[in-house]
């Protein structure tokens, strides 16, 4: 009985972790972001974009590293038409993140459905090799341990990536002479200008790496969450949830593999509960109603903003000093 | 030594004539850069835009079909400008309509068990829309009230209440709302003709509701006290709380009535349109009012032109994708280029570029 349940825990946290890593992906690339003073509100449509240029990619070039490659092109490309019209047009950066969210979603599912004509069958899937390159990784004497070897080292390579992009993330911005000068943009775009650091330049690179993350959460979502078969409107608000969650994470890539691990956790938790309890309604519900419970802790919490760079939001203009 | 630059000024104004052509000449590109990108899947661009036009206007049935669409879009735009215009951001028109469609269904559906006696139609339909409206304002006073008090952010919570509001319907549809009699997928029972919007030059009443609105929400926002504290709290809390203005009470008002607007939006829809209750009834719309309310300005009138607009370009995106079977999601990217240029297009309006030999220190240098 008691192994049962240690299993049944087991198996849950193994099913969070891989639904945790879009969020994961999209929470750290919209912390760069923000990190150089720009709120972008449209990691749901880059994600939507990477899952387009990922799945489209891996569907025509059957390779998956081109498939991540382009994911990623696709993401930068929708991210500098939002750093052209946020940082060089100055264009109000709610709006502009919610415009990209609109294209992101049409251009996806414009491309899915175009796929989808295009066969037979009316419908799409990777070749069995894409997949098989996202299977469970085994390492030698490691995956087979008693519990750990679930916990740990038995998810697909993508997994260890997003894991490995989040830490780098961290130490990129905590540990590196770039960061900090990023982090002074984010707070002070002025006084990061009167030092010498570049704004401008800083603010479009930081934009679009940030933006290439975000569309490889969406590729994972197409190739992994998917099953590598393409289905209409796949990303369904897990960029929104990305984006409540660097508030969250306050702004920390560390933490938001905890957060990232609990929302997966929560995206999965009906498929373990006993059925006929909960309408299955209520527990679709629930991600979005804790991530509305967060916002208010954690606004309650820290009333001056917390963590959040101090110019998040409010577009520079050198001139209007 | 000869330089040249390219720098940039902040303008003083521009004259409204010129505003506007500038957005017109952004349409224009943003409807060319929309042809390149048909032109490159393999369709004739003039031959598709030609094909969305006559989809539109070919008909009398297709006109009041676009209207159709546009009514509750107008709506929802219109509540959206209220907030926006105080730079609450407002992005929960969806899950707004989603709880005015509720309450109107929950009176729909079960007003014959309310007080015995049969509802005259128009009672019916006016409870309804009050039922909607009480039930939008109470919805959206839940993010507002944080937002006032403790500054939460309002932009995600509205939007998470958007999909809290979908999945309730989802509830009702498979429990408490299902209708016994639909046997399979369960679904929610179509409205009694007496909750159905009556039709006025053969599309439902909503139109009528949404130009009333139009006048009505014109009025307000620039005619009256309220209208005005709005505004300036937008412009800035501080001037506003110094002037003596209630700031709490302007943020918990204005979302109040923006998302009241909403939700009658998603009684118009459920009670015109769709004649029940479905997880769609929003359908996107909360979304696309966004981006019609922000092309239109914040005003009014212009709120109306663009959301018929808008209804033309989703009814002739349908209509393409029946007839040359390109998929109706290349609405969505449309009108997010034509976005993207309008908000590009803004720029000029605020900055001139200057070209020219001279630099910043004058002709000295030559």
């Amino acid at each position: 009985m008691a192994n049962t349940l240690l299993n049944q825990i087991v198996n849950i946290i193994n099913a969070a972790v891989l639904a945790g890593v879009p969020l994961l992906l999209g929470t750290t690339g919209e912390i760069i972001t923000e990190k150089s003073g720009h709120l972008n509100l449209g990691v749901e449509g880059l994600m939507y974009i990477g899952a387009a240029f990922g799945f489209a990619a891996g569907y025509y070039t059957n390779s998956e590293a081109l498939a991540l490659i382009c994911a990623f092109l696709g993401g930068v490309l929708g991210s500098v038409l939002y750093a052209f019209l946020t940082v060089t047009l100055r264009a109000n950066q709610n709006v502009t993140g919610l415009t990209l969210t609109v294209f992101g979603a049409g251009f996806a599912n414009y491309i899915g459905d175009a796929l989808i004509n295009s066969t037979a069958s009316k419908a799409v899937s990777l070749s069995a090799e894409v997949k098989a390159a996202f299977n469970p990784v085994s390492i030698p004497g490691l995956s087979a341990l008693p519990i750990a070897g679930k916990l740990l080292f038995q998810y697909n390579m993508f997994v260890y990536l997003a894991v490995a992009i989040a830490i780098l993330t961290g130490l990129y911005l905590n540990r590196t002479r770039t960061g900090l000068n990023l982090r002074a943009i984010g707070e002070n775009a002025a006084a990061a200008d009167a030092m010498g650091v570049r704004v401008t330049q800083y603010k479009y690179i930081n934009i679009m790496l940030g933006g290439g993350i975000c569309a490889l959460g969406g590729a994972y979502i197409a190739i992994v969450t998917c099953g590598g078969t393409w289905i209409y409107n796949c990303v369904s608000g897990q960029g929104w949830i990305a984006v409540a969650l660097v508030i969250f994470a306050g702004w920390s890539p560390y933490r938001a593999l905890m957060g990232s691990l609990v929302f997966g956790g929560l995206s999965v938790i009906r498929f373990y509960l006993p059925g006929g309890y909960v309408p299955p309604a209520m527990l679709s519900m629930l991600p979005f109603v804790v991530t509305c419970v967060v916002l208010v802790v954690t606004s309650v919490r820290s009333a001056r903003g917390g963590n959040q760079p101090a110019a998040c939001g409010v577009n520079y203009y050198r001139e209007e000093r | 030594m000869r330089n040249y630059s390219i720098r940039m000024a902040q303008r003083e104004s521009m004259s409204p004539l010129r505003a506007a052509g500038l957005r017109v000449l952004a349409l224009v590109l943003a409807l060319m850069t929309g042809g390149l990108f048909i032109r490159l899947i393999g369709f004739p661009p003039l031959t598709i835009y030609a094909g969305m036009l006559r989809g539109v206007f070919g008909t009398a049935i297709s006109v009041r079909e676009t209207i159709k669409l546009a009514a509750p879009l107008c709506v929802t735009a219109l509540g959206l400008a209220v907030a926006f215009r105080m730079r609450y951001w407002n992005i929960g028109g969806e899950g707004q309509m989603c709880v005015g469609a509720i309450a109107a269904t929950y009176f729909a559906l079960y007003h014959q068990n309310l007080f015995g006696a049969v509802w005259p139609r128009w009672l019916l339909l006016v409870v309804m829309a009050l039922a909607a409206i009480i039930a939008g304002a109470l919805w959206g006073l839940i993010p507002a009230w944080f937002n006032a008090r403790h500054g939460t952010n309002e932009t995600l919570f509205t939007l998470m209440l958007n999909y809290v509001a979908m999945y309730i319907i989802q509830y009702l549809r498979e429990g408490p709302w299902k209708n016994p009699r639909d046997m399979g997928y369960p679904k929610i029972a179509m409205f009694p003709i007496d909750a159905q919007l009556p039709k006025v030059l053969g599309v439902h009443a909503g139109w009528i509701i949404a130009l009333a609105l139009v006048v009505i929400v014109s009025l307000y926002i620039r005619y009256t006290k309220q209208g005005f504290e709005l505004a300036v709290v937008g412009a800035n809390p501080n001037t506003a709380r110094y002037a003596g203005m209630p700031v709490r009470r302007v943020i918990l008002r204005t979302a109040a009535i923006s998302a009241a607007l909403c939700a009658l939006a998603g009684m118009i829809k459920a009670s015109g349109a769709d004649r029940t209750l479905t997880d769609g009834v929003a359908g996107g719309i909360g979304f696309t009012a966004i981006t019609v309310s922000w092309l239109a300005n914040l005003s009014p009138p212009a709120i109306a032109v663009v959301a018929f607009l808008f209804g033309v370009l989703e009814k002739g995106a349908g209509y393409v994708q029946s007839t040359y079977r390109i998929s109706a999601s290349a609405a969505g990217v449309l009108q997010g280029v034509i976005l993207f240029f309008v908000l590009g297009s803004e720029f000029f309006t605020r900055y001139r570029i200057i070209i020219g030999r001279e630099s910043a220190y004058g002709e000295h240098s030559a």
